[in-house]
């Protein structure tokens, strides 16, 4: 009767303790910039329901691949594409059977002035502007779509010499909104208010026309002991999380 | 090794800080000498706009840029009236952009080598009757002679390694646009390292030389004593 009175003490104790101890961890992630606003409100989400914490750091997804390969400490990487992820278990960063499609990217060709971009993109093939802005499709997933969309249309090498390039989709938006280009292909997370394009005019591409755009998350190896890392990528599936990625315009796989 | 487009990118990039350097010496000039002789309280703002692309992030600066020369901008809406069109995303831009970015590096040195002139050699050239113009070529230029040199070498070296306020303004458009510092960041995103370390570390190179020519073999720092 004591010992086991004392047993129970003991187990409450300790589990406590590890409840305390998880309570506290935090994870620290790399996430693509894009990703900023939903990533913001699902750390958010994260903390509240499971004790850990997140501490997001935004960048390209590039210039992580290379911090994350000369010992940056990210446990999480939310990459803005599926190859770097790749890139990563393939130099031995990252966790191979961890990675999964946390979103997937919606295209969009969008203009500031109102009424200026139709619904179905004609004015791709109608020309009348100097300027086309879009993300370096090299380095960016949203700018390689762009370029499969107008290869697609047969308008890429008319509209070729107009390009104007972001080295992300956050530049090219500064090129679109401050007037400097006409119109440009951006993601629809960007300009999306309440379910709808908030301001100016758009095209939301349907994903059949473009390369998908598949934004996909990894763990890291340096995350594998922190139980704070699984733990957000595992909530990042959840319904919760779903549906805020849904309400900043991304799709998401199996739908 | 380096590909056609790395060329390209080094032959704008040499371009583009030959005109800037040339144009920030034709407007540094004037403006380093009114800093030094002048006596206007508007000396001290002045000064201050010259030196504010020191502290400012270049993201900053470019971003500026990018809505004062654009369409709604005030200098957009002038290039616009005279037919020139906006400016961001051409070479003309670049050029703007580069001259405002890099001139405290030109103004500075020049104010330095003009202050340490002193009045004495100014005074001696009046009383030998020469015009203030003809006072300014021929007293003034042969002493700041150093002060030139630095300003050219180090405005030009500045030019070549802007990258913040290029990537605003630019639109990475290849010969017009895409320098050498914005090329290397292109490698560098795209992970070909081994591209990118062929310009990174020409670059590298360069810029040591130029900075080694100038403190070892000019000895820079002499400009302002070379007259005692």
């Amino acid at each position: 009767m004591h010992v086991k009175t004392l047993t129970s003490i003991g187990l409450s104790l300790s589990l406590l303790l590890t409840a305390s101890f998880t309570q506290a961890a935090t994870t620290l992630v790399a996430v693509a910039s894009n990703f900023t606003k939903p990533m913001t409100e699902i750390a958010a989400a994260f903390e509240k329901t499971t004790g850990h914490s997140a501490n997001l750091s935004f960048g390209s997804s590039g210039k992580f691949v290379a911090q994350l390969e000369n010992g940056a400490p990210f446990e999480v990487f939310l990459s803005a594409d599926d190859k770097n992820p790749k890139k990563l278990v393939q130099s031995g960063f990252a966790v191979a059977d961890s990675q999964f499609t946390y979103a997937i990217g919606k295209l969009v060709l969008w203009s500031a002035t109102p009424n200026y971009v139709d619904e179905q993109g004609k004015i791709l093939s109608k020309g009348g502007f100097k300027h086309l802005a879009l993300a370096d499709p090299k380095l960016a997933p949203y700018g390689a779509a762009a370029v499969s969309l107008m290869q697609k249309m047969g308008v890429y090498d008319k509209l070729q010499p107009l390009f104007v390039q972001g080295e992300n989709i956050a530049q090219t938006q500064q090129f679109i909104s401050t007037g400097n280009a006409e119109l440009g292909f951006l993601a629809l997370s960007q300009v999306i208010e309440n379910g709808k394009i908030g301001s100016g005019s758009g095209w939301i591409i349907p994903a059949d026309q473009h390369k998908p755009i598949l934004q996909d998350a990894i763990l890291l190896k340096t995350g594998v002991e922190n139980p704070a890392a699984p733990a957000l990528l595992k909530f990042l599936k959840s319904l919760e999380a779903k549906a805020i990625i849904k309400k900043y315009g991304y799709d998401l796989s199996g739908q | 090794m380096l590909n056609a487009a790395d060329i390209d990118t080094l032959w704008l990039t040499f371009k583009v800080a030959s005109i800037a350097t040339v144009l920030m010496l034709l407007v540094g000039t004037p403006l380093a000498w009114w800093l030094v002789r002048s006596q206007s309280r508007w000396k001290g703002i002045c000064n201050a706009l010259v030196a504010l692309p020191l502290v400012l992030p270049p993201s900053v600066l470019g971003f500026y840029l990018l809505i004062l020369m654009g369409p709604q901008g005030v200098v957009g809406r002038i290039t616009t009236e005279l037919g020139l069109g906006t400016l961001p995303f051409t070479f003309a831009g670049l050029i703007v952009a580069s001259v405002l970015y890099s001139l405290p590096f030109v103004v500075q040195p020049l104010q330095a080598a003009f202050a340490a002139i002193g009045e004495r050699p100014l005074e001696a050239a009046a009383t030998l009757r020469a015009s203030p113009v003809d006072t300014f070529f021929s007293v003034v230029v042969p002493l700041a002679r150093h002060g030139f040199l630095t300003a050219t070498i180090l405005g030009f070296a500045h030019t070549v390694g802007e990258f913040g306020v290029v990537l605003m303004v630019g639109g990475n458009i290849p010969d017009k646009t895409r320098v050498v510092s914005v090329q290397i960041y292109n490698h560098v995103e795209a992970l070909e390292y081994e591209q990118a370390h062929w310009l990174a570390g020409g670059l590298l190179l360069f810029s040591f030389t130029i900075l080694l020519f100038m403190y070892g073999v000019l000895k820079t720092p002499v400009t302002s004593q070379s007259f005692k």
